[in-house]
């Protein structure tokens, strides 16, 4: 049933990319009042759960969140009802078939691999509840919200998806019902519900300005003449995004749903959930262009970049260097869609796709290995390469895909730098994006390598999986490459056109350039094959262990005739990047910035 | 196709200008420590050799990976004399040295493991700074392209002596000279067992060396892009700068990780205050 649904999601979602590719924006009037209706409905009625899951966990915060926007909700209904109707309701261009492919093909992959990771799941964890009906409807819904968000033309539908997608992810992390999951669910609802307040009375501005402004209807809100109208709302509505992709200091969040079982995290990592965040902030950053309170917001995306990337060098566990490593790769797509030039928004929808594809393998591939070896520590995967070939070769390509040449984010990366160059004050982002990419290659590079170290005498463990469960691994690693080998035809045919739409004109990567790393990816394609040229005769020698003798699998004959085993771990260099140092002036500092988003929001006014 | 010509006068005559150096820095450095040092062509005669030896190795693995380094090193290279795009080039030159340190972790040996992490050490203390000098490139001759960087008739040393001081710090570490020769080393009296290097024999021993030689050659290149707008000036600087490294190298010992690393970050530091007063400048200026 999972792989059917998933099959016609993904169908779906092609079929939109063949149908709508080469029409630029098409908008669609779609009956509203009916559904209006129910979606308020709807709304009020999810208000009531998280009031009742409230009262059930003695979290009073949630509850007052959640009665203040029902009440803001209530306002809105009662007191503007007459303008709430948009002539479009639903609208499809370049930047949403993107988004729908990534949420279409890699959310249902997702899904598809759900299915047998569970069951082993509820085999591991016998004390946990088997809610697995319940579980795949969430991620359904989950994934319906998503689509709706992205092809929402009428605000208040977008704000109806938008808590869906915060409702879902607190069904998701609370799944095993411990109490560690269920207080961590709490916070993910709690700050997501803090953005949702902001929403709803940045919808309220809005319409409150509609002549202007363009009441709720997005299309007209962003071709707004009146800038510094509607440049509240948008800090507002970029304060929600903000907080929906985990940037600091809401960070915490994304961490605490490591708890959840690994689809999920990796559905709220790539392809759902802070992707929303970050869709509503590119959406958004032709308004922010040029602004001080756009700048400010793309400095809380540079100071998230640097802080989560410094972060996770510390970082052991897979899971959490990998939500570090999030959170720091949105944070760099909120710089971008914050300072918001044309150049810098085509590299922030790069990075949107890229990284969508190499974090759902990552995210998959660590499951995989937890279920296998019973540990997501790093140290532990040592000498994969020998006990899980297969797996290892497909983690090694996600994480070449998130920092090396050619692969995509590095191709991001630098699009974003030369885009930095040519911007007043640029100079900052670039020292951020200096010293972030160096400590992402350091905390990259030693994974990597803990990967590719060939360990003697061990098993190989990788036989007795269920098959099942390889095939949405093989697709997404296919996928990380097939990324790079296509990318200049998804910027050809999707980005670019929905740059110049905006802009009026777009940044491509040069001709010469694009060559260069085809080369390479070919290169990297076909150096493999020496493996051939070394079978033949070499002499296999024990690693040198200070003289004395010693054996393959690292014992060496220590003193007393005792023999002895040495061991290698990774540096984490927690004195310079541990979080407990780095992580609170790195809120600090955001939080300011993002007062003084406002601030400056309101200067301009 | 001046590109494609200087791609492949590159690919050929960098490793005998690399061997050169190498033999020159030998005499010089034989020479302020009171010996009377090897011939000059030594460094062809080791690397020959080593081509002769027996092929050992702890796995087999690790001959790929530093096959992997040594195309990749001289990719970049090649790039660079074909006048590319300089931030590509430094994302190629890294991804190069990504190679070499999974060479030494794949081989899981303890003395080579410790070389990988204190390689992967260096290579986060040099990455800003490197970044840093290709952007100050671009602010001094408006383009990203070593044809045109170098075209300039601007001396963008003036403009960038911060970015230049800063590179030069990086470039101790990146010819792995004393004091920042933390994964591995020249002198025998700096280390007993050589650092990421340990594992790796015969021809792949030698094809580490010769990476090293490309790798030096594309460095100078960078150093003269500094003072491109006058060729003869620009020769004298490099030398100048490459003398000075084997000075520095010859009067200090190895200095622990941490202060490598902090000195790779700090260069960087100045290289943006560097950047920071032109910015400046050209704001108001122009």
């Amino acid at each position: 049933m999972v792989a059917l649904s998933a099959l016609a999601i993904g169908g779906a979602s092609i079929y939109l990319l063949i149908r709508y590719a080469f029409e630029g924006t098409v908008y669609f009037a779609a009956p509203s009042s009916a559904i209006d209706l129910a979606m308020v409905a709807i709304e009020l009625g999810l208000a009531l759960f998280i009031i009742y899951m409230g009262a059930k966990f003695k979290n009073y915060l949630a509850i007052v969140l959640a009665v203040v926007q029902a009440a803001l909700v209530v306002y809105l209904e009662m007191t503007f009802s007459g303008s709430l109707h948009a002539v479009n309701n639903l609208f499809i261009d370049q930047f949403s078939i993107i988004m729908a492919l990534i949420i279409g093909i890699i959310g249902s992959l997702i899904a598809v691999y759900a299915v047998r990771y569970m069951e082993t799941y509820h085999r591991h964890h016998p004390e946990v509840r088997d809610r697995q009906t319940f579980f795949f409807f969430v991620i359904f819904a989950f994934l319906a919200a998503m689509f709706g968000l992205v092809f929402s033309n009428n605000l208040l539908w977008l704000f109806f998806f938008w808590e869906i997608t915060t409702i879902s992810s607190f069904l998701l992390i609370g799944y095993s019902e411990t109490e560690e999951a269920t207080k961590n669910a709490f916070r993910a609802l709690v700050m997501n519900l803090l953005g949702g307040v902001a929403f709803v009375v940045a919808i309220i501005l809005l319409v409150a300005t509609e002549p202007t402004s363009g009441g709720i209807e997005l299309s007209r809100v962003l071709t707004s003449p009146d800038t510094a109208v509607i440049l509240i709302p948008a800090v507002l509505i970029g304060f929600a995004g903000i907080t929906k992709a985990a940037l600091m200091p809401f960070s915490s969040w994304l961490l605490g749903a490591m708890v959840a079982p690994t689809p999920v995290s990796a559905l709220l990592h790539s392809s759902t959930m802070v992707k929303a965040g970050v869709y509503i902030l590119v959406r958004f950053s032709p308004v922010f262009a040029g602004t001080f309170a756009g700048f400010s917001i793309g400095l809380v995306g540079g100071v998230t970049f640097l802080v989560a990337s410094a972060i996770a060098i510390s970082q052991s566990d897979a899971k959490s260097v990998l939500a570090y490593s999030t959170i720091a790769n949105l944070g760099l797509i909120a710089a971008c869609a914050g300072v918001g030039t044309y150049m810098l928004v085509w590299a922030a929808i790069l990075l949107i796709v890229f990284h969508a594809v190499a974090k759902a393998l990552l995210f998959l591939g660590t499951g995989v290995i937890e279920q296998r070896t019973g540990s997501r520590n790093i140290e532990d995967m040592e000498g994969l390469i020998v006990r899980m070939p297969k797996m290892a070769v497909m983690m090694f390509i996600g994480i070449a895909g998130m920092f090396l040449a050619p692969f995509g984010m590095l191709i991001s990366k630098w699009a974003a730098i030369e885009a930095f160059v040519q911007v007043p004050f640029g100079l900052i982002f670039i020292a951020i994006l200096a010293y972030g990419s160096a400590v992402t290659l350091f905390f990259w590079a030693k994974w990597m390598g803990k990967l590719v170290t060939v360990t003697r005498n061990t098993e190989r463990v990788e036989k007795g999986f269920f098959e099942e469960s390889w095939a949405p691994l093989y697709i997404i690693t296919g996928l990380v490459i097939a990324a790079v080998l296509l990318f200049p035809v998804i910027s050809s045919m999707l980005i670019e056109p929905y740059v110049l739409a905006i802009y009026g004109v777009t940044a491509l990567m040069e001709q010469a350039n694009v060559a260069i790393m085809l080369l390479m990816m070919a290169l990297l394609l076909v150096l493999p094959v020496s493996f051939l040229l070394f079978k033949r005769t070499a002499r296999h020698l024990p690693a040198y262990m200070g003289g004395r003798p010693a054996t393959p699998d690292l014992h060496f004959a220590g003193s007393l005739g005792l023999t002895r085993e040495a061991q290698t771990r990774n540096y984490y260099l927690t004195e310079y990047f541990g979080e407990a140092k780095l992580f609170r002036p790195g809120a600090a500092v955001c939080i300011v910035l993002i007062l003084a988003s406002w601030i400056l929001a309101g200067v301009a006014l | 196709m001046n590109w494609l010509i200087g791609a492949v006068l590159f690919l050929i005559l960098a490793p005998i200008a690399g061997g050169l150096i190498a033999g020159i820095d030998r005499k010089i450095t034989a020479r302020m420590q009171g010996r009377v040092g090897p011939p000059l062509l030594q460094p062809f005669y080791d690397v020959g050799k080593l081509f002769e030896k027996e092929r050992a190795v702890v796995t087999t693995a690790q001959n790929f990976y530093v096959l992997a380094y040594l195309i990749f090193i001289a990719l970049s290279g090649a790039l660079f004399f074909a006048g590319g795009d300089l931030l590509l080039i430094v994302f190629a030159f890294t991804l190069a040295h990504v190679f070499l340190v999974l060479g030494a972790y794949a081989v899981h040996s303890p003395y080579s493991h410790i070389g990988a992490e204190r390689e992967l050490i260096q290579v986060m203390a040099y990455e800003p700074m490197i970044i840093l000098a290709a952007v100050g490139f671009y602010m001094v001759s408006g383009s990203f392209y070593v044809t045109d960087i170098a075209a300039t008739t601007v001396p963008a040393i003036l403009y960038l002596p911060g970015v230049f001081l800063g590179f030069v710090v990086i470039l101790t570490i990146k010819l792995r000279k004393s004091p920042f020769d933390i994964s591995t080393s020249h002198h025998a009296h700096q280390e007993i067992v050589k650092g990421i290097t340990t594992e790796f024999s015969g021809s792949t021993l030698a094809q580490v060396e010769i990476a090293h030689w490309y790798e030096n050659v594309f460095l100078l290149g960078f150093v003269f892009l500094f003072f491109a707008w006058n060729p003869v000036i620009g020769i004298i600087a490099v030398a100048i700068t490459y003398l000075a490294e084997i000075f520095v190298d010859n009067v200090t010992a190895r200095a622990r990780w941490q202060a490598a690393f902090k000195s790779g970050w700090l260069a960087a530091i100045l290289g943006i205050v560097n950047l920071a007063i032109l910015s400046y400048m050209m704001l108001g200026g122009a």
